[in-house]
């Protein structure tokens, strides 16, 4: 069959007039399964197909409209748009997690720059673009608007190098716009009115904005009128700038709202003035106008005698995110007795733990905060808490547990009474901490989550641990995909144990244990099958890390410190090794303090 | 309570019957100076030490304690990245922590409000895109140099020498820079006068300096016979 079809699947050409038209039958096939495969969404079916055979992968590559990059530095952008013709949405992730916890040294990469410039023209009708941990500019972002007339939704979630500047180029251009979602972004403030800049006439098409990582202040008017003229509008983040006056004006005009973050939700202070009238407005009668509300977040910096105003609507919240809102037990509890059907948490208040319990029988996710960052301090007593979580919510599916300490007794109570664990998260903020009441490290802990969740596919492990906890990863821990390791470990066997027994490992992230270049030459079976290898502060020399990369040439070994010096070296050992495989070698936009061995 | 019997023992590794030898004996209080010394040593090796030595390192805080004159060690409260949560969050913490420690309000940068930051805006001329800086962040005109010449990437920034300012005591060489199309910044005080960076003190120029300004040396030219009265002055 001819290469050269453009694979668009028309059947045969007829030879001459007067010859009915025979299409050859590897066309049909192929054009059969381009009609079936558009309806496969899932990316791991269609990279199976993609294996099948030549045919298979020219249909499935005709097909595919919605591309995942997991690892920017994975693939070059040209060998994507040069396999994949129809995408209409891309997602890219570039830095590894520990970025977010300053171990990455500004300037590394992740440039959308490349991507942005490539699918510019490959992609004319792309119409989404989600971004996790990209470096991605003002200039990115109107290459976005000016290239893609289609446009439709743009979520960029820890990103950064960007400004309301860039904002304002998007918002103005992108007139089919329904989605703009800034998560946990590192937004600069270039004085530019952004949310004025939306097409002034006319409804809008949006359907969400959440900016509440904004830190600028806002045009609440324009907020207000933009508000306004969106019928469509399910989600609204708002950033700490608003009040809860303004709040409550924007709720009125938007009853339809299913999502919300809320701002401060404080008053409005200003400077100067008295208040003249000593009323409050009702909040209340806002949110009680807003029945559709499912999902709460927000409370900036929330004066807890407001928190009564949210009562209306706790009964039919299913996401509840108090994280920012310094409200203790007594203050939380109104709200969570009536959150019957609460499904996700996050909260800084572990005492309140027995009231979630007892009234929240649906919940799924479950994220507690530390309120304090410093170890060495009696907190409340943690695995209390833990324990009657697990009691009171069997459906738990993802925890995230910060806590000054723990006892093995309550996590395994957690990994029997939540099979359905498949995200299981515990951090003991006091480094090296074992179980406080036996003073056993927390091997039989984790080794019970391992054991009994069997859909676990996320762990992050805290506190004392010797090799055996290891040991039990590797044995039980086949479904685990990402993990976390940081201040434990005894010696090499431990990451041994990780590398040859979890076979579905994807994602690694190590900090400062005591794994070596034996631990680390021990998972070259695997490290192909891997998104990334990330160990800092641990124990592999330079020669350790040249031998691995020597043997794996499609693995890119990357060493550096995590201050930016050059070098990489910190003691004897390599500071911090960050690898990972590509298809198209090592990258050409690494800084000078990254060595690529 | 912290159950310091309880830490002790758990130092004994399963498996292994007793304490290896270098585990230190803790028998109650110990004196503050033989602690810092012992946690200086233990600090010197604190990137390399293997899990044993920083667990020898949390047994000399537990003991520690019962001496209520010594001082947390320092050796496990900054470590970089510790707790694990991001930024956002971490400045919140920050706040709430200093909020009940002392009455003043020290506000990190990204939640801006009162308090101690010092913003300012920086244009740079011909960029497209203004910018705020705090520069209460930085400790020297090197810094902020630094992070200016990042934020405005794609135009190039003259050479300020090894001190990453401008050398005001060579006058040629003040005179070259500015008779250059190299940029020089350039800073409004409290007086609205425009001054050229890097003439006064650092902490001076945090204080007084309302908005910065990033020109040509040509342009800047009218500016250096007030730095060189000053340089002067101070000679």
């Amino acid at each position: 069959m001819s290469e050269d079809d453009g694979g668009c699947g028309g059947a045969g050409k007829s030879r001459n007039s007067g010859e009915y038209f025979t299409p050859y039958p590897d066309q049909v096939l192929e054009n059969v399964l381009e009609n079936v495969l558009v309806f496969l969404k899932s990316r791991r079916d269609r990279n199976a197909v993609s294996l099948v055979c030549k045919s298979w992968y020219r249909a499935e590559a005709y097909t595919r409209s919605d591309l995942f990059i997991g690892n920017c530095y994975a693939v070059a952008p040209r060998r994507v748009t040069d396999r994949f013709k129809r995408v209409r949405s891309v997602s890219v992730k570039g830095k590894p997690r520990f970025a977010d916890f300053s171990l990455l040294p500004p300037d590394w990469g992740a440039h959308f720059r490349p991507w942005v410039s490539a699918m510019a023209t490959a992609y004319r009708a792309l119409e989404k673009i989600y971004l996790k941990r990209m470096s991605i500019t003002d200039d990115d972002l109107a290459v976005i608007a000016h290239s893609f007339p289609n446009f439709k939704e743009l979520v960029l979630v820890c990103c950064e190098d960007f400004g309301t500047s860039g904002l304002a180029v998007v918002v103005s251009e992108c007139r089919s716009l329904r989605v703009l979602e800034l998560i946990e972004d590192d937004v600069s403030d270039d004085e530019v009115d952004w949310i004025s800049c939306f097409p002034p006439e006319g409804t809008t098409n949006l359907e969400s904005l959440s900016f509440d990582c904004v830190e600028s202040p806002i045009n609440f008017e324009a907020l207000e009128r933009l508000v306004a003229r969106s019928p469509l509008l399910k989600k609204l983040r708002l950033n700490r700038h608003v009040s809860i006056g303004q709040l409550q004006r924007l709720i009125f005009r938007s009853p339809q709202l299913t999502h919300l973050g809320t701002g401060s939700f404080a008053p409005l202070e200003i400077a100067g003035q008295q208040q003249v009238d000593n009323r409050e407005p009702d909040y209340g009668s806002a949110f009680a106008a807003c029945r559709s509300i499912v999902c709460l977040s927000g409370f900036r910096e929330i004066s807890p005698e407001h928190l009564p105003a949210i009562f209306p609507v706790s009964a039919n919240l299913t996401s509840l995110n108090l994280s920012y809102a310094n409200i203790d037990a007594d203050q939380l509890r109104p709200v969570i007795r009536h959150c019957h059907k609460l499904q996700a948490l996050d909260s800084i208040c572990d005492e309140g733990l027995q009231m979630v319990a007892d009234s929240c029988k649906d919940l799924r996710e479950l994220r507690i905060f530390p309120i304090d960052g410093s170890e060495n301090i009696e907190g409340p007593v943690s695995e209390v808490g833990l324990l009657a979580i697990s009691i009171g919510c069997r459906k738990l599916q993802s925890v995230l547990y910060f806590c000054q300490q723990m006892t093995n007794a309550a996590v395994i109570a957690m990994s029997k009474n939540c099979p359905d664990l498949v995200v299981f998260r515990l951090c003991i903020i006091d480094r090296y901490r074992p179980d406080h009441v036996t003073g056993e490290p927390m091997d039989e802990g984790f080794g019970a989550i391992v054991k009994n969740c069997k859909k676990l596919t996320r762990l992050a492990v805290s506190g004392l641990l010797t090799d055996r906890a290891f040991s039990y990863i590797g044995q039980y821990g086949k479904l685990v995909r990402t993990l976390s390791v940081a201040f434990n470990g005894e010696s090499d066997i431990g990451l041994k144990y990780i590398l040859e027994g979890c076979t579905n490992l994807q994602k690694l992230e190590i900090r400062d244990s005591p794994f070596g270049d034996s631990a680390l030459w021990s998972g070259l079976h695997h490290f192909y099958n891997m998104r990334f290898v990330w160990m800092s502060s641990c124990r592999v020399t330079r020669q350790g890390c040249t031998n691995v990369a020597r043997q794996l040439p499609r693995l890119v070994v990357e060493v550096f410190r995590g201050d930016g010096v050059e070098g990489g070296e910190r003691g004897d050992f390599m500071d911090t090794l960050y690898m990972y495989r590509s298809l198209d070698g090592p990258r050409t936009d690494a800084p000078q303090f990254v060595k690529i061995l | 309570m912290m159950h310091l019997k309880e830490t002790e023992l758990c130092l004994g590794l399963p498996g292994g019957g007793g304490c290896e030898a270098e585990t230190l004996k803790v028998t109650g209080k110990r004196g503050f100076s033989e602690t810092v010394d012992l946690m200086l040593n233990l600090q010197a090796n604190d990137q390399s030490s293997s899990s044993t030595d920083l667990m020898n390192d949390k047994k000399l805080q537990n003991s520690s304690k019962n001496n209520k004159d010594v001082i947390k060690p320092p050796a496990k409260a900054q470590v970089v990245g510790w707790p694990p949560v991001r930024n956002h969050r971490k400045n919140l913490m920050a706040q709430k922590s200093h909020n009940e420690e002392t009455e003043k309000v020290v506000a990190p940068t990204s939640t801006g409000g009162s308090g101690a930051a010092a913003f300012v805006k920086v244009s740079m001329d011909g960029a497209p895109y203004l910018r705020k800086v705090d520069l209460k962040v930085y400790e020297s005109y090197q810094q902020l140099s630094d992070a200016l010449a990042k934020m405005f990437s794609s135009f190039t920034m003259g050479d300020y020498g090894s001190q990453g300012m401008i050398d005001f005591m060579n006058e040629s060489k003040l005179m070259d820079l500015l008779n250059s199309s190299e940029y020089v910044p350039s800073y409004e005080d409290k007086d609205g006068d425009w001054m050229l960076v890097g003439d006064v003190p650092w902490q001076m120029f945090v204080d007084s300096c309302k908005r910065l300004r990033i020109m040509k040396g040509s342009d800047a030219i009218g500016l250096a016979p007030r730095a060189m009265e000053k340089c002067k002055s101070r000679c």
